[in-house]
């Protein structure tokens, strides 16, 4: 047991570093740093070098395209890029549909879909929740009904992340209505294009139109875009929540957070010195800091698991309980330490509209990240739930 | 970077695992501790002859395993799981390492001495005044000829009544907080001049006040420098800790799965109370303690060798997060067990117990709070 890095690891850290410096698109920092929304296009820009570059999905097997880098290396990528403030790539695709493609789709799916998804072609949203099914997502009710080589679709998703943005989507639908209600799910991948498909943005607390309501209205789904057997949809359901789960832990990013409200609060006064000088700030920080340490080294142990041949396990629970409280408590006490400056509601740069929003640069998305990030413990299962998953799966209840 | 463990490590932890099975049961355990003695020196013996265990963490050169923090941490995880009042901290993980450290003819007349089983050494630092200051010493060693006399009071010396030598701090020099002056002595635990109160402590171990009254030592008995030792006492206490996060990691586990097997036999309402939801939460909430200690031993451990000031940060976040888990742990597995978690009766608590004075041991979580903000978080 060691934490060294070989003196390969130490070269691949430096031409990491290399290449982000050399790359990250300048215009996309700018908004960055300005807290500006990001739209779909410059989540494309970083995807698109890194496509080039061959480094967009390191987590993927060689075969279908992934890096082949070792556990070591994947974690000095994710510490680097989060050094480095670069955008997290939306999952949907990479992260999440990818994987359950490789691991459960027909060689044709594979052979379509897969490209397109590490090229950025495709952009995909995820069709599980609806209206009355949120943690007890497999009550589900929206049906697809066999049809010749279509199966006919119909019902209501909730909370689609950017399915604005989307082509395709991945979806959970009833295909046997008798059947227990697992046994009668299936796994569609959707043109969001097809006719019958409705998309209505839900507006959330920080104003963000994040995610949205699809509705489905007779939509015709060839047979072909079922990914494994009809009525299996809930194994690639479970493989795909464990996915989510581990990357869900955020370490690096929240790593870079903690530097980021340190220095605000090194900037704000709080009478003749800094925030951070304030005892009962900076005990926050600090035992948020303590805390952040103790899941990145679970979640390094639990990639050493990984490493040994254990895949992703109800284990992950814990990284996305513990996870998201972090990134709560990050807003949190950012939105803490900017003072008044939370309070001035700055709607983006309107068209022509240069003015600067009021008070400091770091200040005026404080309240909006607060209000959103709550998000984080309600998706990806909520944390309630991710507590059923461990006292069922791993304490035996 | 590599969390796994070498074979050597596996074998360790699953021939101490076995032989505490053998060894340890609770009831066994609650007989010595309320013995004359408070112990069964055979398994002390034991340990040391029939499993080699007491050289796991010292080199071969001295008829050791060759391993070092990590196997402490085994060790005391193990002993951890059993409530183990063995004297392993004192004599393997702090008098041994301060031996290490020092290197030369002490570490070569001692540390098979440990190894064998012979000494058990008792480290007398603490005083009435200094709560968790190591540099805070009334304790005064006056130079006299070749030798020192020894002077001062020292508070609540675990393992002391047992002790073949004491492992003194005490002042050359200096004013009573100063960093120079600090000096550190390996003396014979029976020298004319000592004399010791002996207690049972709450947590089943047994312990002394310790008062010099003009003990004559010789010369050798110093370790290190004269006065210039405090970076070494710190150096092996913050071993000394993390040693403590990995027994508290076992007694941590022990509260929970106890906890886990009476809520699955114990029937209220006609179910177990396992069934109800708000204890399963509470439970999984415990686990994840568990798990961080575990995750923080092992951080803190593999930062021993780092550079003084990120060791100590990396050792008080440790101690931080292992003593508010071991709070939380050891609380709601007494509230979880109902009437009979505050009995004598069970075992559940005397981890319970052990996990209170481990929060203490070598800082509370405030007291490492406050150093991590020190040394790692600058306004």
């Amino acid at each position: 047991m060691d934490m060294e890095f070989s003196p390969e690891d130490l070269a691949f850290q430096q031409e990491v570093r290399d290449f982000i410096a050399e790359n990250y698109p300048a215009e996309l920092r700018g908004k960055q740093d300005e807290g500006e929304e990001l739209s779909k296009e410059d989540f494309l820009a970083w995807h698109k070098i890194l496509y080039k570059k061959g480094w967009i999905a390191p987590a993927w097997p060689v075969e279908y395209g992934g890096t082949g880098w070792t556990p070591t290396q994947r974690f000095i990528w994710s510490e680097e890029t989060a050094r480095a403030d670069c955008i997290r790539l939306m999952p949907f695709g990479l992260a999440m549909v990818g994987p359950v493609i490789y691991t459960f789709g027909t060689p044709e799916q594979k052979a379509h879909f897969l490209p397109r998804i590490l090229s950025g072609e495709d952009w995909w949203c995820q069709g599980y929740s609806e209206p009355g099914s949120g943690s007890d997502l497999a009550s589900l009710r929206t049906t697809a009904v066999r049809d010749g080589d279509d199966y006919i679709v119909n019902g209501q998703k909730t909370w689609t992340t950017l399915a604005q943005h989307a082509d395709w989507g991945f979806f959970l639908v009833r295909t046997d209505k008798d059947a227990k209600q697992q046994e009668g799910i299936s796994f569609l991948l959707i043109d969001m294009k097809s006719p019958g498909i409705t998309v209505r943005p839900i507006i959330t607390l920080g104003g963000e139109h994040e995610v949205n309501e699809v509705w489905l209205e007779d939509v015709r789904v060839p047979v072909a875009n079922r990914v494994y057997e009809e009525n299996k949809g809930w194994t690639c359901a479970k493989f795909l929540l464990a996915h989510e789960r581990t990357g869900i832990a955020g370490v690096a990013a929240s790593k870079r957070g903690i530097e980021k409200v340190k220095a605000i609060a090194r900037t704000e006064l709080d009478g003749d010195k800094p925030l951070l000088a304030n005892p009962f700030f900076k005990r926050k920080v600090a035992e948020l800091e303590v805390d952040l340490t103790a899941l990145e080294f679970t979640e390094l142990r639990s990639l050493a698991g990984a490493n040994a041949g254990k895949g992703p396990g109800p284990e992950s629970s814990l990284l996305k309980i513990k996870g998201s409280e972090i990134q709560q408590r990050l807003t949190e006490l950012t939105l803490e330490a900017v003072g008044h400056y939370g309070a001035p509601y700055f709607r983006g740069f309107g068209e022509g509209d240069n003015e600067h929003p009021i008070g400091p640069d770091y200040a005026h998305r404080a309240a909006p990240t607060y209000f959103n990030m709550r998000k984080t413990t309600i998706y990806g299962g909520s944390n309630e739930i991710q507590r059923n998953i461990i006292a069922k799966m791993v304490l035996g209840l | 970077m590599d969390f796994t463990y070498t074979e050597t490590q596996d074998m360790i932890r699953d021939t101490l695992s076995r032989f505490l099975a053998d060894t340890y049961d609770f009831e066994t355990r609650q007989k010595f501790i309320n013995g004359d003695t408070g112990r069964d020196p055979a398994i002390w013996t034991a340990l040391a002859q029939e499993l080699g265990m007491l050289g796991a963490a010292f080199a071969e050169e001295h008829g050791g395993l060759g391993g070092g923090a990590l196997e402490n941490a085994i060790v005391m995880e193990e002993m951890g799981k059993v409530i183990g009042i063995e004297p392993y901290l004192p004599t393997v993980v702090i008098a041994g390492g301060a031996l290490k450290a020092v290197g030369g003819a002490q570490a070569d007349a001692m540390i098979p001495e440990i190894i064998a089983g012979n000494a058990i050494i008792a480290f007398a630092y603490a005083e009435p005044q200094g709560r968790y200051d190591l540099a805070n010493l009334k304790t005064s060693a006056k130079k006299d000829g070749a030798g020192y006399v020894l002077n001062g009071h020292k508070s609540v010396v675990y393992a002391a009544p047992w002790a073949t030598h004491l492992l003194v701090t005490a002042r050359t020099g200096g004013g009573q907080r100063d960093a120079d002056g600090v000096s550190l002595f390996l003396i014979d635990a029976k020298l004319p001049g000592i004399v010791r109160r002996d207690y049972p402590t709450v947590d089943g171990s047994r312990a002394s006040e310790i008062y010099f009254e003009n003990v004559a030592i010789p010369g050798d008995a110093l370790l290190g420098g004269e006065g210039a030792v405090l970076p070494l006492i710190e150096q092996i206490v913050d071993e000394a800790t993390v040693a403590t996060c990995a027994e508290a990691t076992g007694v941590m586990q022990k509260l929970h799965e106890g906890t886990l097997e009476y809520t699955q036999q114990r029937k209220q309402f006609g179910v177990p109370i396992a069934k109800f939801q708000v204890l399963q939460h509470r439970m999984v909430d415990m686990f994840m303690e568990v798990e961080q200690a575990r995750s923080m031993t092992i951080m803190a451990t593999l930062k021993l060798g780092l550079p003084a000031n990120e060791r100590m940060a990396a050792v008080s976040a440790a101690k931080n997060k292992v003593a508010r888990g071991a709070k939380f742990v050891g609380q709601n597995a007494i509230q979880t067990h109902g009437g009979i978690g505050i009995t004598q009766e069970l075992a559940i608590g005397h981890y319970f117990k052990r996990a209170t004075m481990i929060e203490g041991q070598f800082g509370t979580a405030d007291y490492h709070m406050d150093r991590y903000e020190r040394l790692a978080l600058a306004d």
